[in-house]
């Protein structure tokens, strides 16, 4: 599999799981995508097999929101049944609206609330250094996540304690709940912030995967420096009337013209490789 | 109190280097001895005690048993999200340990009484609350929650506290330990404060009252089987803690009795009486005026004895 084939498939599933259980955040399922599409499938050492694996990279979703694209990528690699995808919200299901590892194979930490993520990727990165181990952890936040006040302790000390095994992706969609980020409060200058606190920050477009794997490769040989990568996002990505819309943050494609628009549209940027998920079986998962 | 504890860390974690102490800018004097000692074993995470609280969950994940330390409310309160959902819910071997249960930093101001945290942290699932009573206690609780599998709290006093056990009872997590024997009034202790339950009933045996005295340095999980027993033999029951009455050590004891069939026995809750410390003063001074020092023990003790027409002889 390719990364963009898993990409598409993430982005599928993630109409069909917020369709069936009417759940939020679509925008940001979509956003996120491709951040953990290449993650995942071309740099990340995880094992289905093995989830638990001493030496594995740990990932961290720290906008837990985005829940269903890490469920959705962990199970297309083989950590869970992907038949389990439709479970999501449902009563009895084990995958929460956000992010939880309680019984999921290959979810390191469980989040939700925001601006706790990076402070634990920064005690895992500062942990694994202790005892000379050799993985990374990875840990991925929203750009308006960055309003909570433990984000920018967490910056401090990983700077401080040079923590080189740690990369930090930013979904830089530009939006959150309610408005802009910019509106609400204002992040911008964004990179020079990181650079400020002594990051090693790269800036690219978080939806192009040569760009993504090669900001990946740098960040983990980074020498001496913890790496943040800003990937410049769309909100709502490869759905044209959910891009750059703060509705659907919460909002989910509805019976009728909005789901059958989305997957149409998704349908038209399948990739070559790869059938639709969907029509094969019953349609719909 | 901090001294014993800071002391027994060291030997732990001279024999075991996944342990790890991390302090959000305290200890200044206190922990010294441990950061000369074990310098790779300590860190100091700055004055940041939310990012502390789940960087140590972080560390934790990673194989590390490691202890957080601030004083009054600023490893609990300030962190309490962390602590619940990074450290409780992962079952990390976080053991967030607060010097200043109470009233120690008294003339410090209300920001530094710690006077709710036994509640709010006995509220979180899979967490353990210990609150060790004197210098005894300390030692082995501060091996206790080291050997305890996941998210401990540990609530110490500060300095100049008296050793009251003798060397050693069999201390468990979860287990009272019976001080002296008596009739009638059972008085129960948690915490740094159990100095003032000594004295009180020193004092109330010269007034002819002889009451049983325990101590408890494990609030959660509460030993409900002492609880019981002595619901059965005792007419009164009194909880001691330097904290609020509501949620605390004596609502954990009144949770078990609520629960009881056929006890005669009625619970009186001495400690802060739902309000924030406002005045100033040291902490013997402001645990008379809010009505927990070893004389208003013994007046409560008292009054509710002849309320209830107890017949002590």
């Amino acid at each position: 599999m390719t990364s963009e084939q898993l990409a598409w498939k993430i982005r599928r599933h993630g109409i069909e799981m917020t369709h069936i259980s009417q759940g939020s955040h679509i925008g940001a399922i979509l956003s996120v995508t491709d951040i953990i599409a290449v993650l995942y499938n071309d740099i990340a050492n995880v094992d289905p097999q093995n989830p638990k694996m001493p030496e594995r990279d740990r990932i961290i979703l720290s906008k837990g929101h985005a829940g269903a694209a890490i469920y959705a990528a962990l199970a297309e690699k083989g950590f869970f049944d992907v038949d389990e995808l439709k479970t999501h919200y449902a009563d009895g299901s084990r995958l929460s609206g956000h992010v939880s590892h309680k019984g999921i194979p290959g979810v390191e930490f469980s989040t939700g609330s925001l601006g706790h993520g990076l402070s634990v990727a920064a005690g895992m990165a500062y942990g694994a250094k202790k005892d000379q181990k050799n993985h990374n952890v990875f840990v991925i936040l929203g750009d308006g996540e960055c309003d909570e006040g433990s984000v920018w302790e967490a910056a401090l000390m990983a700077n401080h304690y040079r923590l080189n095994n740690l990369v930090a992706v930013i979904d830089h969609n530009k939006m959150q709940s309610l408005d802009f980020c910019d509106n609400t409060i204002e992040l911008s200058p964004f990179a020079d912030k990181w650079k400020a606190f002594g990051w090693n920050v790269i800036d690219i477009d978080g939806h192009n995967h040569d760009e993504l794997r090669d900001a990946y490769k740098k960040a983990i040989s980074s020498e001496n420096k913890p790496t943040l990568i800003i990937a410049n996002t769309i909100k709502g990505k490869g759905v044209s009337f959910m891009e750059n819309d703060i509705l659907w943050h919460y909002r989910f494609p509805h019976e009728g013209e909005e789901y059958d628009s989305a997957v149409a549209q998704l349908k038209e940027q399948r990739p070559e490789g790869i059938s639709d998920l969907y029509e094969s079986e019953a349609q719909k998962i | 109190m901090r001294d014993t504890f800071v002391k027994t860390l060291i030997d732990i974690a001279k024999e075991d280097k996944n342990v790890h102490l991390i302090t959000g800018d305290l200890g200044f004097g206190v922990l010294k001895p441990f950061w000369e000692q074990l310098p790779d074993q300590f860190t100091n995470a700055g004055i940041a005690e939310q990012n502390m609280t789940s960087f140590a969950a972080g560390m934790a994940l990673e194989g590390k048993t490691v202890f957080t330390y601030s004083i009054g409310n600023f490893p609990t309160l300030r962190a309490i999200e962390q602590i619940r959902n990074d450290c409780a819910y992962h079952n990390a071997n976080v053991k967030i340990v607060c010097v200043g249960g109470g009233f120690v930093y008294g003339s410090l101001g209300m920001s530094h009484h710690a006077t709710e945290d036994l509640s709010i942290m006995r509220a979180l699932p899979d967490v353990t609350v210990l609150a060790p009573g004197d210098l005894v206690e300390a030692e082995h609780a501060t091996r206790a929650i080291y050997e305890h599998e996941g998210t401990c709290y540990l609530r110490l006093g500060r300095g100049g506290e008296k050793r009251i056990h003798d060397e050693t009872e069999d201390f468990q997590i979860g287990k009272a330990i019976q001080i002296k024997e008596g009739e009638k009034v059972a008085v129960f202790s948690t915490g740094a404060i159990f100095d003032e339950a000594v004295e009180a009933s020193e004092m109330l045996k010269k007034g002819g009252i002889n009451p049983a005295l325990y101590t408890f340095p494990t609030v959660k999980p509460i030993d409900s089987e002492t609880i019981r027993e002595c619901a059965k033999e005792f007419d009164l029951i009194v909880t001691v803690e330097e904290h609020n009455v509501i949620g605390g050590f004596g609502s954990a004891v009144s949770e078990v009795m609520a629960e009881l069939v056929g006890t005669k026995a009625r619970v009186l809750k001495i400690g802060l009486n739902d309000k924030y410390s406002s005045i100033v003063g040291s902490q013997k001074y402001l645990r008379d005026v809010y009505g927990m020092s070893c004389t208003k023990i013994v007046e409560k003790v008292k009054g509710v004895l002849s309320e209830q027409n107890i017949n002590l002889s």
